[in-house]
């Protein structure tokens, strides 16, 4: 473990405390904290694909969720209230933290200007920076989003970028000073679970800041391995917006996310090839 | 190299003869595979695919609803101009056709779009005849401009262009830009255009490309059915989608499958596209291309679009006018008959399209829409469904 490392991996300080011999005080003990800000969940949810806007707020609910992400091109930003462009008012802003999202933008300028537009729109100065110029795979453009944090961390944004998972940027990111990353598991709406795992396993060992795994998730089981993996937190949408029943699967989600989390918590052992014998081969030396 | 030189390379013969030929095996091959290719495509195109209607259907469902959600969005055409300086046998616009014509002005193009976002629309679709005195491109781009901001997305479908007319639609804010090939079939397509520059088949298959270059970001192309063989068209059509996908990679693309409808000119369509197989063809093109958009407008009958708009179908029109000034009568007092380009008084005219004294109050339409229910009652319809009709899904400040 390296010095000075104040967020990330399996070693981190802070859990000996509560598991000690195996004694688990409570599970998510330690609540995920983002630029000051404390989450007790760490599921965070989109708001993008529900059948209603109705079935959207009672999912949220029902997921405990504590940060709710909405694309800002579905929002009205010119503050007339549109009834036709209404998805905010379904959010309840003493509930949830509203993270409004770039997406729909195809490089920096576009992303800043939006994220600009929110924050006159009365929305929090957060942003979940999402530059994909490629609206099939909708895979983020590294040098765009770069680009765009830099100045949105200048002009005091708290910035979560969105971002493939490329460790050697998200060093890059968090020493421009962005609130966290948020590097994708496979692509947006994909349901393929963690296949950049070796790449998440490096950034969340080399993290400074919370690694909250984005886009991919398309199962509670995958849920469970980003935070078995030592993510901070999983950002799900799709898997929950198009389930036959998202209130439920909202619940799923919920007890995936704690469930691997205290795994991680209380340290998981290594998988091994072979069988471990019960009574020790060396058991005769004494 | 441009599409033109790919698609004139596509083997058709033996795509067509595998979308005629192919077995119930080879549909459950293509249906059990992930990344389908323009072969696997035409298998779903064959009558053996037909007689898994609902297998393909459920499919496109399920890949439909996993990457747009359960929502769809709309969007409403707003015709500027029915001018037109091209003969098309099919189109009610077409230059001889003696019909009542008009171009709105700018202020009324803000009134028709005015009374669009009281219905709730927040991407309206410009549409215009191609006639460069009526419509130039300057007027195109003040139009755009006058619409920017006012809606959140605004589009055009109007006549072909080079990348630098385009670029200050762009600029003015413009956000897609929509050109269907009409028919694929080279011959056919000589037929049909007989007069006017849309007679340059390369020169529209190129097109979207040169929207691209120009700074669109969402493309829309399509067959026109009626015209041509429709496994044809269907292949060509997503050869082109499959090219664009490839070469104008940050441009979304949606894909529209217009059937013809009675319009002045009392055109009989050539080819038949049945109910049944729009919906396999709405289901193969969403199973071939799983991101592209599927758009469906108000030409089809009510109780036909209710079963497809689960399907598979992403955006669609409602409560649409395809005359210039349809939504508040902007233009009527200036509507005529054009003769070679001249306007020339209103005279009593020989079809029942053409001026009626006492009757006709409005330019004439470039069809019939047959689907006439409200924005409201579609958005409603969409709901029951269980689907969120999505109003705005862009904002004025991605565009310009």
């Amino acid at each position: 473990m390296s010095p000075g490392r104040s967020h990330g991996g399996p070693f981190r300080s802070g859990f000996d405390n509560e598991t000690v011999r195996g004694q688990i005080r409570r599970p998510m003990s330690k609540p995920l904290v983002i630029a000051g800000r404390e989450f007790s969940s760490r599921l965070f949810v989109g708001t993008g694909k529900f059948p209603s806007p109705e079935s959207m707020r009672d999912a949220l609910a029902a997921s405990g969720t504590q940060m709710v992400t909405v694309a800002l091109r579905r929002a009205d930003l010119s503050g007339r209230k549109d009834p036709f462009a209404n998805i905010i008012e379904f959010i309840d802003p003493a509930r949830y933290l509203i993270l409004p999202n770039t997406s729909g933008a195809m490089n920096a300028e576009e992303a800043v200007r939006l994220a600009r537009l929110a924050v006159a729109a009365g929305l929090p100065k957060w942003v979940k920076l999402e530059i994909h110029p490629d609206p099939r795979y909708l895979l983020p453009d590294p040098i765009e989003t770069f680009k765009a944090a830099e100045v949105l961390v200048k002009e005091g944004f708290t910035v979560l970028p969105y971002i493939n998972a490329d460790p050697v940027l998200a060093k890059r990111l968090q020493e421009i000073g962005t609130a966290t990353v948020m590097p994708l598991g496979s692509p947006i709406g994909s349901h393929r679970g963690l296949q950049t795992r070796d790449q998440l396993r490096i950034i969340i060992e080399q993290a400074t800041v919370p690694v909250v795994v984005d886009a991919g998730i398309g199962a509670p089981s995958h849920a469970a391995e980003a935070m078995e993996l030592g993510a901070d937190a999983v950002l799900v949408n799709t898997a929950i917006a198009v389930a036959s029943d998202p209130n439920r699967m909202g619940v799923a989600f919920r007890q995936a996310v704690e469930a691997g989390r205290t795994a991680f918590e209380l340290g998981l052992g290594a998988p091994l090839e072979t069988a471990s014998p019960t009574s020790p081969l060396t058991a005769f030396l004494g | 190299m441009s599409f033109v030189a790919e698609f004139n390379a596509l083997p058709f013969a033996e795509l067509q003869e595998r979308a005629r030929r192919a077995t119930p095996a080879d549909v459950a091959r293509v249906l059990g595979t992930g990344a389908r290719s323009l072969a696997d495509f035409a298998v779903l195109l064959s009558p053996a695919a037909g007689q898994q209607l609902e297998t393909l259907c459920r499919e496109s469902q399920t890949l439909t609803r996993q990457r747009f959600g359960k929502v769809i969005r709309l969007f409403a055409p707003l015709y500027l101009s029915n001018e037109c300086i091209n003969n098309c046998a099919y189109c009610g616009f077409s230059r001889d056709n003696p019909i009542l014509r008009v171009t709105l002005s700018v202020p009324e193009v803000r009134r028709e779009a005015e009374a669009l976002l009281a219905q709730g629309f927040r991407n309206i679709l410009l549409v215009a005849g191609e006639h460069p005195k009526f419509v130039s491109n300057g007027y195109l781009a003040d139009c755009t401009a006058a619409l920017h901001g006012l809606s959140p997305s605004v589009s055009l479908e109007v006549g072909p262009m080079e990348v630098a007319e385009y670029e200050p639609i762009v600029r003015a804010g413009a956000e897609g830009l929509v050109v269907y090939q009409e028919t694929y079939d080279r011959e056919v397509y000589a037929r049909m255009h007989t007069l006017g520059p849309k007679r340059n088949f390369d020169w529209r298959l190129e097109c979207p490309e040169r929207a691209y270059a120009a700074g669109f970001r969402r493309l829309g192309i399509g067959a026109l059915h009626g015209l041509a063989d429709w496994r044809y068209e269907a292949l060509a059509t997503a050869a082109h989608a499959a090219y664009l996908l490839r070469h104008c990679w940050k441009a979304m693309l949606t894909i529209s499958l217009p059937r013809l409808r009675p319009c002045a000119g009392e055109f009989q369509p050539l080819t038949h596209l049945g109910d049944r197989e729009l919906v396999q063809l709405v289901a193969a093109f969403r199973l071939f291309l799983p991101d592209a958009g599927l758009v469906l407008s108000t030409r089809e009958p009510a109780a036909l679009r209710d079963g497809l708009l689960p399907l598979g179908i992403t955006h669609a029109s409602a409560g649409s006018h395809t005359e210039p000034g349809g939504y508040t009568g902007a233009g009527r007092e200036k509507v005529h008959q054009t003769v070679r380009g001249r306007i020339m008084d209103l005279a009593a005219g020989s079809s029942e399209w053409s001026a009626q004294p006492g009757k006709a109050t409005g330019a004439t339409g470039q069809f019939d829409i047959a689907d006439e229910r409200s924005a409201g009652e579609i958005a409603d319809l969409i709901r029951r469904l269980g689907y969120e009709p999505v109003w705005k899904d862009w904002d004025a400040a991605l565009s310009a």
